[in-house]
């Protein structure tokens, strides 16, 4: 501001002060300075993802639950945000995306808690060399990402869980699950930490290139273990989608079934709010996953065409399968697909040709529509929203054809190298059973870590405060017995 | 007096009410109703969950007339909400022993 305003009267003044302005600048010039534009995109990336949870996220959901309980899907969504919100500021981005010392494999340190040392001139790095944003930017865009993630959860346990246990389980899994597996899957030293200590290795010789190599190995590993392995997850795959559904299962499952389940009625109360909501995911999915790419470059036009064309053949695609299998093209099928596809392209949206995320729209719906339809009616389990069946698998699917469709061959981008020409950007050697080997690590870490810390967290809770109202409450309804209000007085 | 009760289809309603008007009728009473006949229901799917919805939605309508004019009124309903089609309704006629105006303490006959 200062500075903005200093510029505008060197202006007035003419060259002798623009002079000295300038060489103001260059005594920062060591310091990476984060581009105007880049600042001003990741800023709106991140409002976009705040806009998928409130109110795209909590129509969505809100949309598929009976009336007697749209307030309490709605208040559970958006008060989950505001609670993760904080606590990301608090202690989860210092758990995400800080060292965490002898556990740096699974988890983050306590160095920045408060945001301790951060200021408006931090920055973070991004995917490229030489650029950086503000790190108070980073911060908030994966904040973003750190509450949509535990609402999503809230399909599955949709209609029957009391506010309070909602409010413990969310606070409790963010810190477990949320803040490690992000730390796991996207924490690293950055494209200039491998440039510059490749760079080093390069140029030493002797005794100095094994001290050289050391720093080098040492900076390899300062990232979370699923990075370490090389798994691929642009935007959030495992992290958000893989991680969320199976928490949403083995929460339903311990939950156990609504009350009248499978003998009562139990339709949308308004799928005109769930299309509201699904529209205003697509819409901010967009910063979703070319945000994830962390700067404006050209590069973003690639994840937005990736973005918009895989929704799109998965909306269809779901819509032609239920049109021949159910006799219908629904419109909740198609939101579904819609959804579907939009979970299936976010690991891959940054790795993939156009083809590939057209294959993987179509083919993502198909295997979604069989799980929410098929199998868990075999099964019996009450997943209410179907957050399994879609982010779950859809997750499963897009992060296995992630490590396909990278493939160049296939037009994928390719695996990308910062070690082998330092300060460059390259594509790296590729394998396909590797990659998908590696693919395949990451999404059992994720289902073992989620599933397993989920299943102890709501069996805590069930025993300290317990999980559901009792039968008559949720008969009545939660947004009346939770909450003391109605969504509608016509 | 006879109390004509038609379950009709909805989006009949407007032209029974106009044929009902036009034979002399002064005001009638109408309820939005759900019920099944012969028609049955419809099913509804939502992601693969089937639902069967027995009750349909349907309109009630209540109109009280002098005994003389009970067949020209029925007469009137049916010729408007009949489609030929399974679900077309039903109509009940009963008789009413007394009716009263608020307002003036009309009665009967007088009240209609």
């Amino acid at each position: 501001m200062k500075l903005g305003l200093l510029s505008r009267i060197a202006g007035v003044l003419g060259s002798a002060a623009a002079l000295s302005l300038m060489t103001a600048g260059a005594a920062f010039a060591a310091a990476p300075t984060p581009d105007k534009g880049d600042t001003a995109f990741m800023i709106i990336c991140s409002v976009l993802v705040l806009m998928m949870t409130v109110p795209g996220l909590a129509l969505f959901y809100g949309g598929l639950v009976r009336t007697k309980n749209m307030l309490s899907m709605c208040t559970q969504v958006f008060s989950t945000l505001c609670l993760v919100a904080v606590l990301w500021v608090t202690y989860g981005y210092s758990m995400a995306f800080t060292n965490g010392g002898a556990l740096n494999d699974f988890v983050g340190g306590f160095g920045k808690v408060l945001l301790a040392g951060v200021d408006s001139t931090s920055v973070a790095a991004t995917f490229s060399n030489g650029v950086y944003i503000p790190e108070y930017v980073y911060i908030v865009f994966q904040m973003t990402f750190a509450c949509i993630t535990p609402a999503l959860i809230l399909g599955a346990v949709a209609e029957r869980m009391k506010f309070s246990a909602v409010l413990v389980f969310m606070a409790l899994w963010a810190t477990l699950v949320y803040f490690p597996i992000a730390h796991m899957v996207w924490y690293w030293g950055g494209p200039d930490a491998f440039g510059n200590a490749a760079k080093a290795v390069a140029e030493a010789s002797g005794d100095a290139k094994v001290q050289a190599q050391a720093a080098l190995d040492a900076v390899l590993l300062d990232a979370g273990k699923a990075f370490q392995w090389g798994a691929l997850d642009f935007a959030g795959g495992t992290v958000v989608h893989i991680n969320a559904g199976i928490a949403g299962l083995v929460g339903s499952l311990i939950l156990g079934k609504r009350v009248g389940f499978g003998k009562e009625q139990m339709p949308p109360h308004s799928l005109t709010m769930t299309m509201i909501g699904a529209a205003l995911l697509w819409v901010g999915w967009f910063g979703f996953n070319v945000g994830s790419n962390l700067e404006a470059n050209a590069f973003a036009g690639q994840v937005t065409i990736n973005t918009f064309i895989a929704t799109a053949a998965a909306g269809i695609s779901w819509l032609f399968v239920e049109w021949i299998v159910k006799g219908k093209p629904s419109l909740l099928g198609l939101v579904s697909g819609v959804v579907a596809g939009l979970v299936a392209i976010t690991p891959a949206c940054g790795f993939v040709g156009v083809t590939g995320a057209i294959v993987l729209g179509f083919a993502v719906s198909p295997i979604c529509f069989t799980f929410c339809s098929g199998v868990k009616h075999a099964l019996g389990y009450d997943d209410s929203l179907d957050v399994f069946g879609i982010h779950c698998i859809g997750g499963i699917f897009g992060a296995l054809m992630t490590g396909i469709l990278v493939d160049p061959a296939l037009g994928g981008t390719g695996i990308p190298d910062y070690i082998s020409k330092p300060g460059e950007l390259t594509v790296g050697a590729y394998d396909m059973v590797t990659q998908l080997t590696t693919q395949a690590k990451a999404v059992g870490l994720t289902l073992a870590w989620s599933g397993g810390v989920t299943a102890v967290l709501f069996l805590l809770i069930s025993l300290v405060i317990g999980l559901r109202p009792i039968t008559d409450k949720e008969r009545e309804g939660l947004d009346i017995t939770d909450h003391g209000e109605r969504a509608y007085n016509f | 007096m006879k109390l004509i009760t038609a379950i009709i289809k909805p989006f009949k309603l407007e032209e029974v009410r106009s044929n009902l008007t036009d034979i002399g009728l002064q005001g009638m009473t109408v309820t939005e109703v759900k019920g099944y006949g012969r028609q049955k229901g419809h099913t509804e799917i939502y992601r693969g969950a089937e639902y069967a919805v027995s009750f349909l939605p349907k309109i009630k309508l209540e109109v009280v007339v002098a005994t003389s004019q009970v067949d020209k009124a029925v007469e009137a309903i049916v010729k408007a909400a009949k489609t030929g089609q399974i679900g077309d309704g039903k109509i009940f006629v009963s008789s009413i022993e007394h009716t009263l105006r608020i307002r003036t303490g009309e009665a009967d006959d007088a009240a209609l």
